[in-house]
């Protein structure tokens, strides 16, 4: 029985392959931060880099940034996704917008960022639609959309991206909320649907969408790509500018960063804590909501208006998609033209080596990763119900630390890492820590699916003789495909999507689609970025395809298994 | 340990020396088949189609592989560098070849990051025009065979004849055509180089006397030196592109706004570069370069080597390579990549010298003659200074 004694030991494995190196990337933070970097000839301790920082004057818009753009997008996806599954799921305005979740979510950031740039510029595709026929622009106005100073636009790029993700964890979160009898039951009570949903399934489910939220909020406030394109740039947020600083030539600009990225951290703590406390808020609240008992609160028309508000984001990640594929085949194409002048496959002849080859490449990396994310995830996951070793609260957030601090602030001390041990670069290295990422995205999105399934089936299963192990493989995995496969493509994007990792870790050696389009993106050539883009959107697309339709076949025939 | 560290530094290790680099048999057998990562910024698709192109060649020539690592900043390589040697991997870094100049030139070659010297050392050396081009020096910084030289590059003005009526000879009438024309200028955002390549441009055509730029920055003059700059760019700021509130990231950007049509004047570092991007339809064929009248700066790229790659040879040979007469052509052909040549042309064998003068320069490049002698770099530290002082005063301005 070697499996017995194997897997108690998968969850303290897991928290080490995640845990060494944060730690010592963390630790590789923190030393600069105070001052000491013997390299460049700095000997701390001393708070001369915090000092430096925070005499840097656009040090508190950078703050205000981070923390707007953040907080607003995370609250007003959680806003829609909420109000959208309030009011419609299980009609079929929610089907058709769950069939567009995948592409939406395989939609990488950046490619998302760089075609709702486009969109609404003043130079950009809706302003062409009507120019100069109705506003009477010959030449672009001169507005400064893209780029604003209060970070509307990129708040805009950042829910468009949110909600598609949170939704696809609310619908994996719904099929263990038993909603379908909550709202039939508030209804038969004469509650309206949106009024009804939000009293009695929303606790349950934000309760398995926690998680998930914060990583949101965290991400928003640290994201790089984003804020690179839609995000303004005097001052740009904390999270670019530490970027910025890790790149100057000038190597004690590192100390300085290095202070930022704990200070950026201490943002997203705080940012953190701030949202505990609106959760308590909300929750007070919402108990004397409930309790108050009315049963409709114009839903009509808001639920209307959050349906319009997510088909109009997602019709934004679709539009830009679409406009990114127009520039790879765009000859000359000029405002005000609507359209290019010619098309030409010549963008994608003169990039189809290099992207087949980084295709590649993306493809082994994401999938060794993932599955070994996969593996480690399902063995703790299984581990924790048949030996009761259940993470601890503290344990739960440590796993969920790669994605609560800046990917910048720790990197560069993981990259010293893998070459004091000699690890370094090409393909292995870069797996190894593409699954410090894709893990906790993986445990994320299964643990809660995977914790709320209904151990009544395994003791009946046990009942009828099956061993744990039979008991998982033919009764438990199978009934939990769906979140599976769903956590799988998760992974998979997570994977494609990871840019400084990759070029971290591999040593600049090796070149995913990711790596190549943002080195091209820096260059700003449309055409390059939408071939590279839409590689990338296929990439991630094709296993949110498989998570949506694999079930629906092999579930055809069983009903109580397709709702989730 | 100690001892031991001891013995190793001590233990002549022959087998691991390098290659000298005037022995160039031996550095052309020691570099077959090993494989070159060159650190190369990656953002412009004519230069990833040119070193792809050198890599063929070399494979095909000395059996060496030769793989891009498209880097966003080439700092990034710099910190890469660094890293392994702040982690004892003093051989067989990733790093193999770096496109380098400037301020990262200065710092790597200030930390011991860099191999050398090999440049001078390298056979086509000789046909390179060390008279005539700025090549070994980098910004002011001698490079004592440190760094390679590739390419000329030197400031020109793209302006759409659509909307500029006529070249502009100076900063200051570039100031008062922007005052004209509000919204219709913007250069990339410093600390991008082409950013701070145009802040020096201001500076160095606005001086009565540029040539205290050649000194490295004192404390004590600098402020009066750059006042004139900042007058300049408090009256160009609001006339700029969104009101200088936002910038373009780089230069190549600026391209893109220029097709967009929401600028119509940017600065470039590449006399070629706009005649390759009107090939490539990134630009209106209205489009024209000029240089002002009392000329503009210029510079050389370069290639250096970090003291702990394995494949110095190779690289060598690679270095050698993009100084070849094919390479200098190809890289100088506007429907390819559009770089200044680096050699001096009358050194050339004739039918070497036939390559460049069968090339069509392409409609908005300007002759040599035209674009006149580059301005001398001013010494990195101004850069460094002017750039910071720059996101002060103008870059958190919101």
């Amino acid at each position: 029985m070697a499996q017995r004694r194997f897997l108690p030991a998968l969850p303290a494995l897991t928290l080490l392959a995640m845990l060494g190196p944060v730690v010592a990337g963390l630790y590789g933070t923190i030393l600069p931060a105070f001052g000491h970097m013997p390299t460049v000839g700095a000997f701390g301790p001393n708070l001369d880099a915090f000092r430096a920082l925070f005499e840097w004057p656009g040090l508190p818009s950078a703050i205000r940034l981070s923390l707007t753009t953040g907080l607003i997008a995370t609250a007003t996806s959680l806003l829609i996704v909420a109000l959208i599954t309030a009011g419609w799921s299980g009609t079929r305005a929610f089907l058709l917008l769950e069939r567009m979740l995948s592409p939406l979510l395989s939609v990488p950031h950046a490619a998302a960022a760089f075609g709702i740039a486009f969109l609404i510029a003043p130079s950009g595709w809706l302003a062409r639609f009507f120019s100069p026929w109705l506003t009477g622009w010959e030449r672009p106005p001169d507005l400064l959309i893209v780029q604003d100073p209060w970070g509307i636009a990129m708040t805009l790029g950042l829910i468009t991206k949110e909600v598609p993700f949170l939704l696809l964890m609310t619908l994996a979160a719904l099929a263990q909320a038993d909603a379908q009898r909550s709202t039939t039951v508030a209804q038969a009570l004469g509650y309206q649907r949106m009024t009804g949903w939000l009293k009695t399934v929303f606790p349950r489910v934000y309760a398995q969408i926690r998680l998930p939220v914060y990583v949101t909020l965290a991400y928003a406030m640290s994201v790089v790509d984003v804020a690179v394109i839609l995000g303004p740039n005097t001052p740009p947020t904390l999270a670019v500018q530490i970027v910025k600083w890790m790149s100057d030539p000038d190597l004690t600009m590192r100390l300085q960063a290095a202070a930022a990225a704990i200070l950026q951290l201490g943002l997203v703590v705080g940012a953190l804590a701030f949202w505990r406390f609106g959760e308590w808020l909300v929750e007070r609240l919402g108990c004397r909501w409930v309790m108050a008992g009315r049963r409709s609160h114009g839903d009509g028309i808001i639920a209307g208006a959050a349906l319009g508000l997510g088909m109009l984001s997602a019709l934004a990640v679709l539009l830009g998609i679409t406009v990114l594929a127009i520039w790879s085949f765009a000859a000359q194409w000029q405002y005000p033209n609507i359209l290019p002048d010619a098309l030409t496959t010549r963008s994608w002849m003169r990039h189809s080596s290099g992207t087949l080859e980084a295709l590649g490449e993306t493809t082994i990396i994401a999938l060794v990763a993932t599955a070994a994310a996969a593996i480690l995830t399902i063995g703790c996951l299984e581990a924790e119900h048949r030996y009761g070793l259940r993470l601890t609260k503290r344990g739960l957030w440590l796993l969920y630390l790669p994605l609560l601090i800046p990917q910048v602030a720790f990197l560069p001390g993981l990259q010293t890492l893998f070459l004091s041990v000699g690890a370094d670069m090409g393909r292995g290295p870069v797996m190894m820590a593409h699954l410090i990422f894709v893990l906790p995205y993986v445990f994320l999105s299964l643990a809660d699916p995977y914790r709320a399934w209904d151990p009544r089936y395994g003791t009946i299963a046990g009942a009828l003789g099956a061993t744990p192990d039979r008991t998982l493989w033919c009764v438990r995995l199978p009934m939990l495909l769906r979140p599976l496969l769903t956590a799988l493509a998760v992974g998979v994007a997570v994977s494609v999507g990871q840019y400084l990792p990759t070029l971290l870790i591999g040593g600049g050696r090796v070149a995913t689609l990711t790596t190549e389009a943002l080195a091209l993106s820096s260059g700003g050539d449309r055409r390059a970025i939408g071939v590279y883009g839409l590689m990338q959107t296929g990439a991630a697309l094709v296993p949110f395809a498989m998570a949506l339709m694999v079930p629906a076949i092999v579930w055809r025939n069983r009903k109580g298994l397709r709702h989730g | 340990m100690k001892h031991l560290a001891l013995i190793a530094a001590l233990t002549p290790f022959a087998a691991w020396a390098d290659t000298d680099p005037a022995d160039w048999d031996s550095v052309i057998a020691g570099a077959a088949g090993q494989t070159v990562y060159w650190n190369a910024w990656g953002g412009s698709t004519n230069t990833n189609d040119f070193i792809a192109w050198v890599g063929e060649q070399v494979k095909a020539e000395y059996d060496v592989t030769l793989e891009h690592v498209k880097l966003t900043d080439t700092a990034d390589a710099v910190t890469r560098v660094l890293t392994e040697k702040q982690a004892g991997q003093d051989q067989n870094g990733a790093v193999d070849m770096i496109w380098i100049n400037g301020a990262n030139f200065a710092a790597m070659k200030e930390a011991d990051l860099l191999f050398g010297p090999f440049a001078e050392a390298l056979p086509n050396w000789d046909i390179v025009d060390v008279d005539g081009k700025t090549v070994q020096t980098d910004f002011t910084v001698p490079t004592e065979g440190y760094e390679s030289p590739w390419a000329m590059a030197q400031v020109v003005f793209i302006y759409d004849t659509a909307d500029v009526a006529e070249p502009l000879g100076s900063m200051q009438e570039i100031l008062e055509w922007a005052k004209a024309n509000p919204g219709r200028f913007t250069y990339p955002q410093p600390p991008d180089f082409l950013g701070t390549t145009f802040l020096k441009q201001v500076l160095v055509d606005i001086l009565p006397d540029p040539s205290v730029l050649q000194e490295p920055v004192s404390d004590e003059t600098y402020a009066e030196v750059v006042a004139p700059l900042w007058a300049y760019l408090d009256d160009l700021t609001p006339v700029m592109w969104r009101e200088g509130r936002a910038y373009p990231v780089t230069g190549d950007a600026t391209y893109q706004l220029i097709n967009d049509g929401e600028v119509d004047l940017a600065i470039s570092f590449s006399p070629g570069a706009a005649s390759a991007a009107i090939a490539n339809f990134e630009l209106p064929d209205t489009v024209r370069t000029f240089v002002l009248d009392k000329g503009t700066i210029g510079n050389a790229s370069f290639v250096a080597i970090p003291y702990n790659s394995g494949s110095k040879e190779a690289a060598m040979v690679v270095a050698n390579f993009i100084l070849s007469p094919e390479a200098q052509a190809r890289a100088q052909d506007p429907e390819l990549l559009g770089y200044g040549t680096v050699l001096n042309l009358e050194a050339l064998a004739a039918d070497d010298k036939a390559l460049f003068d069968a090339l069509d320069l392409g409609i908005a490049t300007l002759t040599p003659e035209e674009l006149g002698t580059a301005v001398a770099e001013p010494h990195p530290s101004w850069m460094t200074r002017i750039a910071e002082d720059w996101i002060t005063r103008y870059g958190v301005t919101q």
